[in-house]
This record gives structure tokens, C-alpha cells and sequence, in this order.
């Protein structure tokens, strides 16, 4: 593998001259004295420190509560590359949903023998209990993250789709606030897209997708597992800046298939509930009976249709990183057309050529768990030793339908403030997209995560990574011109 | 609002006026050890932890009473359920889950309270504890600050709610300690000691000089326990207090049109303490008085639990 990497700044100049649209971004990194960047970056962590913007580390005891390193230098996207990527985006969360509902409808796509319906029916993913079961509006995955990375110029790659819980949101609208005060000057150099409509344009999507028998003035809540949970900041955070109420499990109470919410007045019912709660916790009656944080009775009142939960439970079969490889396929199936994003390459290890492939190459390759996620469980060929090698090829050959090999990427580059200076260091991107039934609004913006340590290409705040803000610069044609 | 959500506002609020009555306490302790023509010494650390009702709890730890022991238990104690430590670290676990009950500086001053002594084992020495205290009375002035800055709605008033059956609680069982303290052999009521004992109860609730102003004429035990029962001019007197969770309960009975159990004991004991002279207390025994208003506040609160289902 070449050890040079595409730089979003610097291209493959190696410092020495910035892409065309990015020379003002980069004179601003150049030109800005290290201890200012420095000062800044520290003012903005001590900033979400009182904030209390932190994440839990599970089995971490003694630093419960640590905030996610935020990178001074921002990641930018010029208007011609938005407009591509978000393009794509609203094509492949469309295709998505579609997938979702027929999957659990009509089951087209399987008869149609486009994806492997043992692939999609004995998966762990797949949620039998939903099966024909409609949600209002007939949507599943309201809210997307799609992870992408970059490896050129013009080459965007679909990394993971999440459609069950994708967290993070909270990092792009407060790493922004901090930029807007840290550094206003690069907001005076460049026309920025804000992200700020995100939770309004959230609630709106609420509103929208409520059942039809509910009320002109929908009652929405946020459904948190509780203050010890490690995203419970962008839980409070997003339900106070919708302007909903954050409540937890013993908030709630169902009564005859209707959900209701405990106030100092009494009961209030309510119509919409964005829970953070995986489907497993939703509701001991039907799903794990052991789960304190879920509500009893809610998937009656589900199924009943006195409720939208955002997302809709069964989402998870989406993020299944085996069926993901087949999304080039999926996308095409529905919308009529190529992909406009493309996937990574992915040999599916269930298949005997590809676990072949995989097991002669496993030094090259990253290998992940087809229902893993956070940065574990997953085998990163080039830098694993000998051992960890040969105990990750143990376990594929054990269950090799429980894993999936891709290349491992020439992930991009963006300047970050290191230790010994300004380096570059690799970047993954997850934008978040909201469906509520009419279409698809991507918020111009997401979270940046940048792996910290040298050459790592692991950038889960799990292990070890931060972020940036992500400037989508305004269309040219677009910044206001000069009054005459 | 949810029931819960009113419940841990009400407690943080509590919680907040206890570590600051608590940081207050231990700083006028210290001054009065420091200050006193003859040093105040255990009898002054006894007491303090007897107003902080946390001397059963400190002789579990079979500590003698030092000016440092006491200090660092009412401060840092873990095993002390009403240390600033473990109210900062309730009031502020509370704040996380109603996050967005709160306002941005109303989280801020608390969570900052909580940084400021999360970490610290040892209170060192008296200058680094005036240090440490100081900081903390200055968070929760900020935190005072943030509640008063904060939209008149059910948030605000579940919080000065708290904070004022607190006061209440706080201000009485500062005064009925008074009244145990037992005076070293040889020294009269009114003398040198005593006085020292009663500046320090004004400057715990940081009337000094607002005792100067209402009484021209110098200190008396008396006068000192009037104005902290009965002059509504001093936001901590007991009459102060008893007006406020009154106005607090209506207030929050128009935004939500109920009221309840809570309401009416309210408004009856703020009936009765405006009927009630000094010479009345101190005939019918100060300590019953402030023993059966201690009793009365609890079941208030038991009252305020029950009508706003915080259960």
C-alpha cells in the first residue's frame, strides 16, 4: 500500500500547494501562530468540559466521564462536493427505507433473488416480531448516519449505514458553536453553511411522522436509557434544543395500547418518541424480559398505532455490514439507478471464495464482525501483530458468517494539531439525514472524527479518536454579492 | 413538567443550599477557632457538627473532634451523607438528568462546584480549606444567580422551592444549636465566648452587617434570635423563609391549577409564625419551638413529595 495519502488540504502535494478552492484555508492553517491554535483548542476543551460534554468509556471506571479530544483545524467541503455527496446520500437513505419496508412487507427484493433471503431471514438482525407490521408513514430509519470515508479527490466511500441509533450529532452543532467563538475570522473568510436548523428541521420530522389519529399538536419526547448512559449529554442536549421532554423508562406508562408520560399534573399522552434505546431494552414483554431501561406495553401500543418510534424497531437488519455489501444492489433495485456512492469493496466471508481470499490475505485486510460496531471487534490487517492475526483467523474460521473483509483504505488526510506540530491525519465523516416520509434533508455538516494517534486508522472516540467542526462552504453563486 | 424532573429540581436545590450553608458553617468555625480570645476549640467543631447533624455519623469514624477531622468530614466525607461532597455530587448527578430542565449557567455553576472539589481528598491547611470554601460559597452564589435569571415556570419554582424548605431546615437547626452549646466552665451568657458563638451563627447565614443595620444596639442573644426567626427583612430568617414556600406553592398552583395539602400547611404555618412574638418563643422554650418547626418543615416537604407526585 503507498504510503502517501490524499490530503483534503494539500492534495497529493505533500504541503507544498493547496487544492484548487482550499489555498484561503490553507494560508489560515499556515499563517496562524501554533500557540494560538493551541490556546484555542485548549479554551475549547475546558469549554465542553464545563459543559459537560462528555462520553462514558464502558469498563473504564476511573475516568467515568472524558470528553472527546476536539481538533482546532477544521475539515472543509466545497459546495461541488456537498452537492455530490449529498445527492448520493438522499438516494441511498431513500433506497434504505424502501428496503426496510419491504423487507417486512412484500418481500420483493428476496423474491426477486436480489439479496439472499437467508441472508436477510436468519439474521440476527432481522426482527420477526415487526414483520408486516407498517409503521406510520411507512418509515423505518428516520434518522441516518451514514459513515463515509474518502480516498481521492472524487472518491467518497459508504463505510457503515447506521439506522438504529446513530449518535454524534451533538459534536457537529457544538464543535461549531466553539468555532464560531474560537475562530470567527474563518467565518469571515469563508460564506459557511450553518448547522445550527438541525433540531429544528429534527422536530419538524417528529412532528411529521406522528401517527394519523394523534392530535393537530403531536406530543413528542426523547427517550433516554438514563444519565449514566455514555451519550446522554447529546441526549439532554438535542431534547432541549428540539424543545421536547427527555424522559427515561419509569417516565413512561402504557395503559390500554396508549403511551403516556407521568407530569406533576398527571398523565399526558404521547404521540412520537425518538428513543436512544436499542430495540433489545424497548420493551421487556416482548424483547429482552430483563431490560430496567425499556417500557412495558410499548410495542402493544406500536402495533397498535397509538405510537411512532423513531426509528421504528427492526431498523438494525440495515447495518448488518453483510447485507451492507450488498447496498450497490439494494440501491439500484429501487431507485433505477447506479449508486451514486459507492461501497467498499467487501468479500463476504460466508461466501467459500471470499473466506478463501480473506484467510490467504489477512495481513492486507480489515476484518469486521458483519454486527459489530464502536471500533471492536474488528482486525486491522497492517498494523496487527502475528498473534492477534492468527487469533482473529481462529475465530473467522469458527463462524465465518459472522465476518466480512474489506480492503484496508488509503483513508484521506486533514491538517490536525499534534504534539509535534500540524500533521496529517486520517478522517472518516458522518453526515446525519432525517426522512420523514416527503424526502430526505441532510444537514450541510457532520461529525469529523480524526484518528489522533500517528498513522492509526481507528477513529471511534473508543479508541483514542477526536473531532473536527466540518465547514460546508456556500456555492459560489450564492454569497451575497457587493452592494454598488 | 415530569413528575421526575420536578422532583430532582426540587432536591438539587436542596442539595445546593446545603453545601453552601455547609461551606459557610465550617468557614465561620474556623474564624471563631481562630478569632476567639481563648481558642473555641472542640466545643465550637462539636457544634458544628451537631448543626450539620452530622455528629452521629462522625463518631461512627472514631475520630477525635479536631479542627481538621471536623472539616475534612463535613467537607470531603464520603460516609457523610450531608458532606459538600456528597451534596455537590447528588445535586450535580440530578442536574445531568434534568439537563434541559436547567439553564445552560444554572448547570454551569454546579457542575463547576463539583469540579472544584471532585478530586481533592484533604482539606490542608486552614488557609488552603478558606481557599477551597470560598470558591465553593462563590459557585453557589453563581448557581443563586442562574436560578434567578431563569424563566418563571415550573423549573424555577421546583428549584427556590428546594432551596427555601432547605434555608428553613438550615437556619433553625443553626439557631437550636445555640441553645445546646454548653459554654466553657466559668464563662456567663453574654460574656466573651458567647458573643464570639453568636457572631459566628450571623456570619454562617451572612447577616453581620444586616444585624447592625435592624438593631442599633449592639448584640443580645435575643435580638439575634429574633431577627433570624421572625424579621422578614433577612432572606434566611425563618419568617423569610415560610413566606416564600407559600408564595412558591401559589405560584406554581397557577401555572399547573392544583393545589393541595402542600399549599395549606404552608399557608397556616405562615399564619401562625405572623401571630408569634419573640417573648412567646422564649417563654414556650426556644428549643420546642424550633424542634416542632424542624418537624413541621419535614412533613411539608413529605406534603410538597405527595401533591406533585415526585414518587
Amino acid at each position: 500500500m503507498a504510503n502517501r495519502y490524499f490530503d483534503e488540504i494539500w492534495g497529493n502535494s505533500r504541503g507544498r500547494k493547496p487544492r484548487p478552492g482550499f489555498e484561503s484555508i490553507a494560508r489560515w492553517i499556515r499563517e496562524t501562530p501554533r500557540r494560538e491554535l493551541r490556546r484555542r483548542q485548549d479554551s475549547a476543551e475546558t469549554a465542553f468540559r464545563q459543559l459537560g460534554i462528555t462520553f462514558n468509556v464502558y469498563g473504564d471506571e476511573d475516568e467515568a466521564e472524558r470528553i472527546i479530544p476536539f481538533d482546532i483545524i477544521p475539515r472543509v467541503f466545497t459546495a461541488d462536493e456537498w452537492s455530490k455527496l449529498s445527492d448520493g446520500l438522499e438516494q441511498r437513505v431513500t433506497a434504505l427505507n424502501m428496503f426496510l419496508e419491504d423487507v417486512y412487507g412484500d418481500r420483493k427484493i428476496l423474491n426477486d433473488g436480489i439479496v439472499p433471503a437467508d441472508l436477510i431471514l436468519c439474521n440476527p438482525g432481522f426482527t420477526p416480531l415487526v414483520n408486516g407490521h407498517r409503521p406510520p408513514h411507512g418509515i423505518y430509519a428516520h434518522i441516518c448516519g451514514i459513515d463515509m470515508v474518502r480516498t481521492g479527490p472524487d472518491e467518497f466511500l459508504v463505510l457503515e449505514d447506521n439506522a438504529r441509533t446513530p449518535s454524534g450529532v451533538s459534536y457537529m452543532l457544538e464543535n461549531r458553536e466553539a468555532m464560531l467563538r474560537l475562530c470567527p475570522e474563518l467565518f469571515e473568510t469563508f460564506e459557511v453553511e450553518p448547522v445550527d436548523g438541525y433540531p429544528d428541521a429534527l422536530g419538524e420530522m417528529m412532528q411529521a411522522v406522528a401517527p394519523e389519529g394523534a392530535s393537530g399538536d403531536p406530543c413528542c419526547v426523547l427517550l433516554t436509557p438514563g444519565h449514566f448512559n455514555s451519550a446522554f449529554y447529546e441526549h439532554s442536549f438535542l431534547a432541549d434544543n428540539i424543545g421536547i421532554e427527555l424522559v427515561e423508562a419509569a417516565d413512561l406508562v402504557v395503559d390500554d395500547d396508549i403511551v403516556w408520560m407521568r407530569t406533576i399534573e398527571g398523565r399526558k399522552r404521547v404521540d412520537v418518541i425518538y428513543r436512544r434505546i436499542d430495540d433489545d431494552f424497548l420493551d421487556p414483554l416482548v424483547f429482552r424480559p430483563d431490560s430496567m431501561l425499556g417500557v412495558p406495553g410499548l410495542m402493544a401500543a406500536y402495533f397498535a398505532g397509538n405510537v411512532t418510534l423513531i426509528n421504528a424497531p427492526g431498523g438494525g437488519i440495515a447495518d448488518d455490514k453483510a447485507i451492507y455489501s450488498y447496498m450497490p444492489e439494494i440501491v439500484k433495485y429501487y431507485s433505477g439507478q447506479d449508486a451514486k456512492l459507492p461501497n467498499v469493496e467487501t468479500w463476504r466471508c460466508r461466501e467459500a471464495d471470499a473466506l478463501k481470499y480473506t484467510l490467504d490475505n489477512l495481513a492486507e485486510l480489515v476484518v469486521k464482525k458483519v454486527d459489530g460496531s464502536g471500533g471492536y471487534g474488528m482486525l486491522v490487517g497492517p498494523t496487527s501483530t502475528t498473534e492477534e492475526i492468527e487469533e482473529f483467523r481462529a475465530a473467522l474460521k469458527a463462524n465465518p458468517d459472522g465476518y466480512i473483509a474489506q480492503p484496508t483504505l488509503a483513508l484521506s488526510t486533514v491538517p490536525t494539531l499534534t504534539e509535534k506540530g500540524i500533521k496529517g491525519r486520517h478522517v472518516d465523516f458522518r453526515p446525519f439525514c432525517l426522512s420523514d416520509g416527503k424526502g430526505v434533508t441532510t444537514i450541510p455538516g457532520g461529525l469529523t472524527r480524526v484518528a489522533l494517534r500517528e498513522g492509526s486508522l481507528v477513529v471511534n472516540s473508543s479508541q483514542g479518536g477526536g473531532t473536527k467542526d466540518s465547514l460546508v462552504l456556500r456555492p459560489e453563486s450564492e454569497q451575497p454579492e457587493a452592494k454598488d | 413538567m415530569l413528575a421526575r424532573t420536578a422532583s430532582y429540581l426540587y432536591w438539587i436545590g436542596r442539595y445546593m443550599e446545603r453545601a453552601e450553608f455547609t461551606a459557610r458553617l465550617i468557614e465561620a468555625t474556623l474564624r471563631l477557632d481562630a478569632l476567639s480570645a481563648r481558642p473555641a476549640g472542640e466545643a465550637a467543631w462539636a457544634s458544628a457538627l451537631s448543626v450539620a447533624a452530622a455528629r452521629e455519623d462522625f463518631e461512627k469514624t472514631g475520630e477525635s473532634i479536631t479542627p481538621t477531622n471536623v472539616a475534612n468530614f463535613l467537607t470531603f466525607s464520603k460516609d457523610n451523607p450531608n458532606s459538600i461532597y456528597n451534596c455537590l455530587y447528588t445535586a450535580r448527578m440530578n442536574a445531568r438528568a434534568v439537563r434541559t430542565a436547567l439553564t445552560r449557567e444554572g448547570w454551569e455553576s454546579i457542575n463547576r462546584a463539583w469540579l472544584a472539589i471532585d478530586g481533592r481528598s484533604s482539606v490542608g491547611s486552614a488557609q488552603g480549606t478558606i481557599n477551597l470554601l470560598e470558591a465553593l460559597i462563590a459557585e453557589s452564589r453563581g448557581f443563586e444567580g442562574a436560578l434567578h435569571r431563569m424563566l418563571r415556570q415550573e423549573s424555577h419554582y421546583f428549584l427556590m422551592l428546594g432551596e427555601s424548605i432547605e434555608r428553613a431546615d438550615n437556619t433553625a437547626r443553626l439557631i437550636d444549636v445555640k441553645y445546646h452549646i454548653i459554654l466553657p466552665e466559668g464563662e456567663e451568657v453574654g460574656g466573651m465566648v458567647d458573643r464570639d458563638q453568636w457572631g459566628t451563627i450571623l456570619q454562617t447565614v451572612s447577616a453581620n452587617t444586616a444585624f447592625r443595620w435592624l438593631y442599633r444596639d449592639g448584640l443580645s442573644p435575643r435580638r439575634v434570635v429574633e431577627m433570624l426567626i421572625l424579621r422578614r427583612e433577612l432572606p434566611r430568617s425563618i419568617a423569610a423563609t415560610v413566606d416564600e414556600v407559600a408564595s412558591l406553592l401559589s405560584e406554581l398552583g397557577k401555572l399547573t391549577g392544583y393545589q393541595g395539602e402542600a399549599d395549606r400547611l404552608a399557608r397556616l404555618r405562615q399564619q401562625r409564625i405572623n401571630a408569634t412574638g419573640i417573648r412567646e418563643i422564649i417563654t414556650g422554650g426556644l428549643h420546642q419551638y424550633l424542634q416542632a418547626f424542624i418537624e413541621e418543615n419535614r412533613l411539608l416537604s413529605q406534603a410538597i413529595t405527595r401533591q406533585f407526585r415526585f414518587d
